[in-house]
């Protein structure tokens, strides 16, 4: 029905072999406003279904906390939903839901998001509950709060971290890519220590740092009216005050000069395999490149290490391949896990035999074709879900806080369909270096001798 | 990064006009808003029709966005194992893309990620399942594929064996999972090893590795013909459309109905039992607490969502807000009946730290009592808003749409359903919730879980006196472990 958002010229045929660049465009009209306060606003309409999603982003994550206080960014999101001046304690879940929405918030690095998705009726309900948070967080802000949210989250990190099977990799990782001053070296979830030691002044400092309207982006997208939504954001928001200016962030350099071996031990059967590099950051010249040598190397049964290591030899169980982008930059991450039998030694000899010949020899055209035509069929996905994470109210402010253009959809897919075989060559040439790079073994406890034993060839 | 921060904003200013709010009064925050009337789902209807072959279609139109999905569904589940044979309808549905037609395991794989389709296959209790997601434009080729997969199988010998030890690993990395042990003793324990539901869909190592090519094959034609089957087609497709793609793709495929097989009666949990499966140097401790619910069918359906929806299915509910909120003892406490053709198990769940076991176990109790006690108008309403409201939210993406539709088909719902949905949530009376609550929920009659460090845990979980307590090993839940290098 209402095609015109989405223009389309879809490539004539289907090649037989690596035809790319097919011309998917993928156009998200909105409108954008800034309020006096600094927050900006994105509108984008969406009749599809009578549902509204409320989306705001706060430019500010775990790399903005202080030594000691780690975890602090994802606390502070918990009791974002603990009430605020006008709403107390329990209510901002109980009207949502009394109407009909539903909500929930993350944390990563560099930004924190929150949604509501509510029936188009209940649109100046999340306005009223955003702006209330935005604006008077504090005046119902307590100690007891911070406590309980501090058992909620300290739970949350033995479920998902702790109790999960390799769940401390990811940390591992992080701690040994990055220097111990850099933002990205802790992990979003935090340390105990530090959540133990969170006070309800870090509360206090924190909101009047980073959660003033200018460090945030409100995106609504869905069955709205836009000029109508305009006069009630206008309402809801005007009066909140503005924050202090958030000044930007001195960033200390991530550089790794040699390849850091290291052994963790864990209640698992099987041991696993963890290589990881410094890549270029989000939306940064080389980021596209890695995200297609992530799919070469590792998406589904064609790619060159599942092929080998899951589908012919059957040696792993499983691979995967993955450019983990972030702002302040990127890591590039290969994941394997050895079958019964075979060893970690085994499965790093073969994984360096493909970096290798894929940093000498670029992907066919059909392995390159591959990985844009998903990406490409990927974006489509991405224009059917108004709300939620990853939703198009979600999009709009992600593209929003870092590029600075709301509708950067197709500039985004783009940059695969511009690559050339031999760009992703070059970039795993330039960046997954033997000498440059964090090999973490995950073993069986007590059988440190399980871990990848470093090859002794000279190179 | 920084940089493009300022430019950003630079740029988002310049093509902005900022609003002048001077002298506007702040809006009244002393009271929430008030809603506008609720809007209402208006989806186009379900269209049917048949192929020559008598293979039934179900579809509905969406033209948002230029996607399709189709789904096969076959009567062929877990159900249907053969006794011995635990785990071959899952295998038999892993194995479809595996190799079909002309092609082998990795030209099918490598034809469906070029067109950007998603093509998955998979079996569940009573329904084997096999997923298409396609942009419109490769519809066409897409469809073959799917075709494929479900009618022409090759069942290769050397792809069952690699897929087997894959299992089999799986069945072994259970070991590992806290959660993936309770779910395992918990089927288990409601149901026994007589009846279906007592296993898992994916069987158990010695069925898998007794699992031949054969058997594959045999249930495949058993099993996989148009009178056990439906299409459901969702997307930026008309009936006359897509009609005829479909006709050339599945209409020479044959076979009738074969019938389902007719499940025994499970027998409900007799007293209240705890079962405490040792797994040291746990963090948290995997609760499960449940009984046997009641088919999907029951008359009782609407009542039993709100009810549930208030003890343990939304964020408010008792539940989580006993749990995490007041208590901060866990992430997150659930409840949910899994609604099946048959009486499916109603469970409640939560990983809490281990030092808070206890705790935590009799504040479950607690709720799981208090539920059949009485429940407040306030919190009917707010459930009911909550089922009711929502829904229409969930019909945006084709895949999600394809879901609900499955259930009109399993089910054999009228065509009205969805359009009837809000109503009958929306005419659910506290009267109902209660007796529902009363009868479906037994506090006495009930199977308690826990998987966690048992010399941490024991002592507590002991004094509290709940019932008849027994202690495992992993290796009486999951087997003996493989000998590992």
């Amino acid at each position: 029905m209402k095609r015109s958002w989405l223009a389309l010229a879809l490539g004539a045929s289907l090649g037989s072999t690596g035809m790319q660049a097919q011309d998917v465009r993928i156009d998200v009209p909105y409108t954008q406003f800034v309020l006096p306060n600094g927050l900006n606003v994105i509108l984008h309409q969406d009749h599809t279904t009578p549902t509204v999603s409320v989306n705001v982003w706060y430019h500010v994550g775990s790399a903005r906390e202080k030594p000691g206080r780690t975890g602090f960014a994802h606390l502070f999101e918990h009791i974002m939903f603990e009430g605020s001046g006008h709403v107390a304690e329990g209510n901002f879940d109980q009207w949502l839901e009394a109407a009909g929405g539903n909500n929930n918030g993350s944390t990563a690095n560099d930004r924190t998001d929150y949604w509501e998705d509510v029936p188009r009726n209940a649109l100046e309900l999340a306005l009223f509950l955003e702006s209330d948070r935005m604006g008077y967080l504090l005046q119902s802000m307590s100690p007891a709060k911070v406590d309980g949210q501090r058992d909620v989250v300290k739970n949350e990190r033995r479920q998902s971290y702790e109790n999960q099977p390799y769940g401390m990799a990811s940390i591992a990782l992080s701690e040994n890519l990055y220097p111990a001053n850099h933002p990205y070296h802790w992990p979003t979830i935090g340390y105990m220590d530090d959540l133990t030691a969170a006070s309800y002044q870090d509360v206090v400092g924190f909101f009047k740092s980073y959660y003033g309207p200018n460090n945030a982006s409100l995106a609504i997208a869905g069955d709205i009216d836009p000029a109508k939504t305009r006069v009630l954001v206008e309402k809801w928001f005007g009066d909140v005050p503005p924050g202090q200016p958030v000044a930007v962030q001195p960033t200390p350099a991530a550089v790794l000069a040699e390849e850091k071996r290291v052994v963790m031990e864990d209640r698992v059967q099987l041991p696993r395999l963890y290589m990881a590099w410094l890549t270029p950051g989000l939306l940064q010249p080389g980021d596209a490149e890695m995200d297609v040598l992530a799919n070469v190397l590792g998406g589904g049964k064609n790619s060159r290490l599942y092929q080998r290591l899951v589908y012919d030899l059957q040696i792993a169980q499983d691979v995967s391949a993955f450019q983990l982008s972030s702002e302040l930059g990127s890591a590039f991450r290969i994941t394997a896990t050895a079958r019964p039998g075979h060893t970690l030694s085994e499965l790093e000899q073969e994984i360096q035999e493909e970096l290798d010949r894929i940093k000498r020899q670029p992907p066919s055209a059909r392995e390159l074709g591959r990985a844009v035509n998903q990406y490409e069929a990927g974006f489509l996905d991405q224009m059917e879900q108004v709300g939620g994470f990853g939703g198009k109210a979600d999009q709009l402010n992600h593209y929003y806080t870092y590029t600075g253009n709301p509708d950067y959809f197709n500039e985004d897919l783009s940059r695969y369909q511009a690559l050339d075989p031999a760009d992703v060559t070059a970039m795993a040439a330039r960046f997954l270096r033997d000498d440059a790079r964090v090999v973490l073994s995950v073993v069986p406890q007590g059988k440190p001798e399980l871990q990848a034993q470093k090859r002794k060839t000279s190179q | 990064m920084r940089i493009s921060w300022s430019i950003a904003l630079a740029a988002a200013t310049a093509i902005t006009v900022a609003v002048p709010l001077a002298g506007q009064e702040p809006p009244d925050r002393s009271r929430p808003p008030q809603l506008g009337p609720t809007p209402e789902l208006k989806l186009p209807p379900i269209q049917r029709f048949t192929l020559s072959n008598g293979l039934a279609v179900v579809l509905l139109e969406k033209h948002q966005v230029p996607l399709v999905q189709v789904n096969v569904m076959v009567q062929a589940g877990a159900v249907m194992d053969p006794p011995a044979k635990s785990g071959l309808a899952a295998m038999t549905a892993a194995m479809l893309d595996e190799g079909a037609g002309k092609r082998n395991a990795l030209e099918l794989a490598d034809a469906i990620e070029f067109l950007g389709a998603t093509l998955s296959a998979g079996a569940g209790q009573h329904t084997s399942l096999i997923a298409l997601h396609t942009p419109l434009s490769k519809l066409d080729s897409a469809i073959g594929l799917l075709a494929d997969v479900t009618l022409r199988p090759t069942f290769a010998a050397e792809e069952l064996e690699r897929q087997r030890k894959e299992r089999l690993t799986t069945f072994t990395q259970w070991r590992d999972r806290p959660s993936s042990i309770a779910s395992v003793i918990f089927s288990r324990t409601l149901y026994g090893t007589s009846h279906p539901y007592g296993a898992q869909a994916v069987g158990d190592p010695s069925s898998v590795a007794a699992l031949t090519v054969a058997d594959l094959r045999d249930f495949h034609q058993a099993r996989f013909h148009p009178g056990n089957a439906t299409l459901i087609v969702v997307g930026d497709v008309t009936t006359a459309g897509i009609r005829p793609k479909l006709e050339a793709a599945f209409g020479q495929w044959l076979g009738a109905a074969t019938g389902k097989p007719s499940l025994p009666e499970p027998k409900q949990v007799a007293t209240r039992q705890v079962f405490l499966v040792d797994k040291p140097g746990a963090a948290q401790s995997e609760i499960r607490i449940g009984r046997i619910g009641v088919p999907r069918l029951t008359e009782d359906y609407s009542p039993l969502i709100v009810m549930n929806t208030i003890l343990g299915g939304s964020f408010t509910s008792r539940l989580n807000q006993n749990l995490r909120e007041t208590h901060g003892y866990t992430y997150g406490a659930f409840s949910a009946f899994d609604f099946r053709p048959a009486a499916g198990p109603f469970i409640a769940s939560a990983a809490v730290q281990t030092d808070v076991t206890d705790k935590a176990l009799s504040e479950f109790m607690k709720e799981i009592k208090g539920i059949t006690d009485s429940v407040s108008a306030q919190e009917v309403t707010r459930a009911k808003n909550y089922l009711a409201l929502q829904f229409p939210s969930e019909f945006q993406s084709v895949s999600s749409i394809a879901t609900r539709l499955g259930d009109v088909v399993a089910y054999g719902l009228p065509d009205d359903y969805f359009n009837t949905y809000v109503r009958r949530v929306m005419q659910v009376t506290r009267a109902e919730v209660e007796r529902v609550a009363k009868k479906y929920i037994d506090p006495q009659r009930i199977a308690i879980i826990v998987v966690g460090d048992r010399s941490k845990v024991e002592p507590g979980v002991r004094a509290l006196k709940l019932g008849e307590l027994r202690t495992l090993t992993v290796d009486d839940v999951l087997g003996k472990a493989l000998a590992l290098p």
